[in-house]
């Protein structure tokens, strides 16, 4: 058990408003934890105190053995942060930066074009060297504030919202790259963009209002959905409505939703209580004659989780059901 | 010390990164040859010391020293790189004093480029170059002092304007609090000490000592006092803007 981080009861109150309540967290080399919430949860704050630059108004962060404070320089050089939104300077040309970075984390002066060249062949910025940060697009700016992040080898990596603003290829890019990092480190990425959970992360926390209302691998998240168990099918919009009035006798179905594509219409079998129904609607269709196509059981939505765990209870998000259909 | 060397090349690089830099120093050498030759009638004074060339600058420098401290912190806040800047393993005293050395180092470039007057007293007459020493050493000092204001003030905002003109108020304070003007409010009723004390808050004062040639201990003391105390008022102006984000 290789914990390099450890957050215990975080708290950060800004006057009377308390941005973060309470948050502990462990991440463990290896592990990439998301941080997800809405807009405003306390994300960034947070990150803002795992990586020193806030004081935490109550509580405490450990990185590698090292109290975060505002004034350890210590627990500061074991980390790689990525602030959000990448800011960098602008007048300074990707080498020049990349190289006060390396330089500011004290590494030898003989040493710095290699950390930099290797840094910057990570993320694929050979290209740009010379060219002044400013007139970088977004995805090589948020490529250069990455290599700023992973140059000096840190154990931890804080990065807040890496993937913001990148078109579908960059995002998919810095994904990969933040796999092939998180082999020994501990990683920490906050976003909301839940299919980045999917693709990326080993275990979720998903916080609201500053306090951490789930905390578990995407499955297990995703398990909470009330749509696990659900099955889905497609069949043609004539006998939706036949198909669907002979789902509903179906032992164990709570309801029924249907969105139309086209010529066909897309039923999804919600069950009572995650009930596993795939196998006795299965049976029906293949006895009765709906010409189903795409039938697929749901494992659950992180979605869904997400909204159930951020905005109350979730059940009002519900939006087709097959009573209003019929 | 590393770290402060390694914050004060790219503050002093950053000064040479856009043609501003060039533009302030032509601006300051023309200033200062407007206010040497022209008001302080360099020629007519047929004096070899370079007196006309000091009296003036403590009012040059009054506009012109804010202007190159004012982006310090305030370019920082309002970009985002303060919270990239304050992560990095660098403590915040030694990114504090790395700032400050290198708006002094632009200030030590700017007054050496004043060399020519130097040569041009010295092949018109025979000074006393040990007093025009004194007088460029109390000139970089008074220049630092302004700087350090400054940098404090910058901490304060995210805006350069608003920097600039906290910054030219306070130095302004500092430096008339030594003109009569000033001193005669409180010598009717004050006593003596407190007009003196007042007197010995003012840059006017003790520059003025510099650049007779009077090496006083004091008067060189005074200035890095004034330098420590705002880079520390800076210091923590900076720790309490991070709180407020």
């Amino acid at each position: 058990m290789d914990i390099l981080l450890e957050a215990k009861e975080l708290t950060k109150r800004f006057g009377a408003f308390t941005a973060v309540d309470g948050i502990s967290l462990s991440v463990r080399k290896g592990e990439v934890l998301g941080f997800l919430g809405p807009n405003g949860a306390g994300k960034s704050t947070t990150m803002k105190m795992l990586t020193g630059f806030l004081a935490p108004s109550s509580g405490s962060a450990v990185i590698c053995g090292e109290t975060v404070t505002t004034g350890n320089v210590k627990a500061r050089a074991r980390i790689g942060y990525l602030p959000e939104g990448a800011p960098l300077y602008g007048d300074m040309t990707t080498r020049e930066f990349l190289a006060f970075i390396a330089a500011s984390h004290d590494i030898p002066k003989a040493d710095i074009p290699d950390v930099v060249e290797s840094a910057a062949g990570a993320v694929h910025l050979h290209g740009v060297m010379e060219q002044r940060i400013e007139t970088l697009s977004k995805g090589f700016k948020r490529r250069v504030g990455l290599a700023a992040a992973i140059l000096h080898a840190p154990d931890v990596l804080i990065l807040d919202e890496p993937t913001d603003g990148l078109d579908p290829n960059q995002k998919f890019e810095v994904r990969r790259l933040i796999e092939a990092m998180s082999l020994d480190r501990a990683i920490i990425i906050s976003t909301h963009i839940l299919e980045e959970v999917d693709a990326l992360c080993h275990r979720a926390v998903i916080i609201n209002k500053g306090r951490i209302v789930a905390d578990g691998t995407p499955s297990e998240l995703r398990a909470r959905s009330k749509y696990r168990n659900a099955v889905t099918m497609l069949v043609p919009a004539a006998n939706a409505e036949r198909t669907a009035s002979a789902l509903k006798r179906v032992g164990g179905v709570l309801r029924i939703e249907a969105a139309s594509e086209g010529d066909f219409m897309r039923l999804t079998v919600v069950p009572q209580g995650n009930a596993d129904i795939a196998e006795a609607i299965g049976d029906i269709a293949a006895v009765s004659n709906w010409q189903v196509s795409q039938f697929s059981v749901d494992p659950g939505r992180l979605d869904d989780v997400f909204r159930q765990v951020t905005e109350g209870d979730g059940v009002s998000t519900a939006s087709f059901t097959a009573e209003a259909q019929s | 010390m590393k770290s402060v060397m390694t914050i004060f090349r790219r503050e002093f690089g950053s000064y040479f990164a856009t043609p501003v830099a060039y533009v302030f120093l032509v601006i300051f050498l023309v200033m200062q040859g407007m206010f040497t030759f022209y008001i302080g009638q360099f020629y007519n004074h047929e004096q070899a010391d370079l007196a006309a060339f000091f009296t003036y600058q403590p009012w040059l420098y009054l506009f012109l020293m804010p202007a190159v401290a004012m982006r310090l912190w305030a370019e920082e806040r309002k970009s985002g790189t303060f919270e990239l800047l304050l992560t990095l393993p660098v403590p915040v005293g030694a990114v504090v004093t790395g700032k400050f050395l290198a708006a002094m180092a632009f200030a030590a470039l700017a007054l050496f480029l004043t060399f020519p007057i130097w040569i041009t007293v010295n092949w018109l007459g025979t000074p006393d170059n040990g007093v025009i020493a004194t007088g460029y050493l109390g000139s970089l000092l008074m220049a630092s002092a302004y700087l350090a204001i400054g940098s404090a003030l910058s901490a304060t905002t995210k805006n350069q304007v608003v920097a600039f003109i906290l910054a030219v108020t306070v130095c302004f304070l500092f430096l008339v609090s030594g003109l009569p003007m000033v001193l005669d409010l409180f010598s009717g009723w004050a006593p003596d000490p407190v007009v003196e004390a007042v007197a010995n808050l003012s840059f006017l004062t003790h520059f003025n000592n510099l650049q007779k040639g009077v090496v006083v201990l004091s008067d060189v003391f005074y200035f890095i006092a004034v330098i420590a105390l705002w880079l520390w008022i800076g210091r923590i102006v900076i720790e309490s803007k991070r709180e407020a984000g």
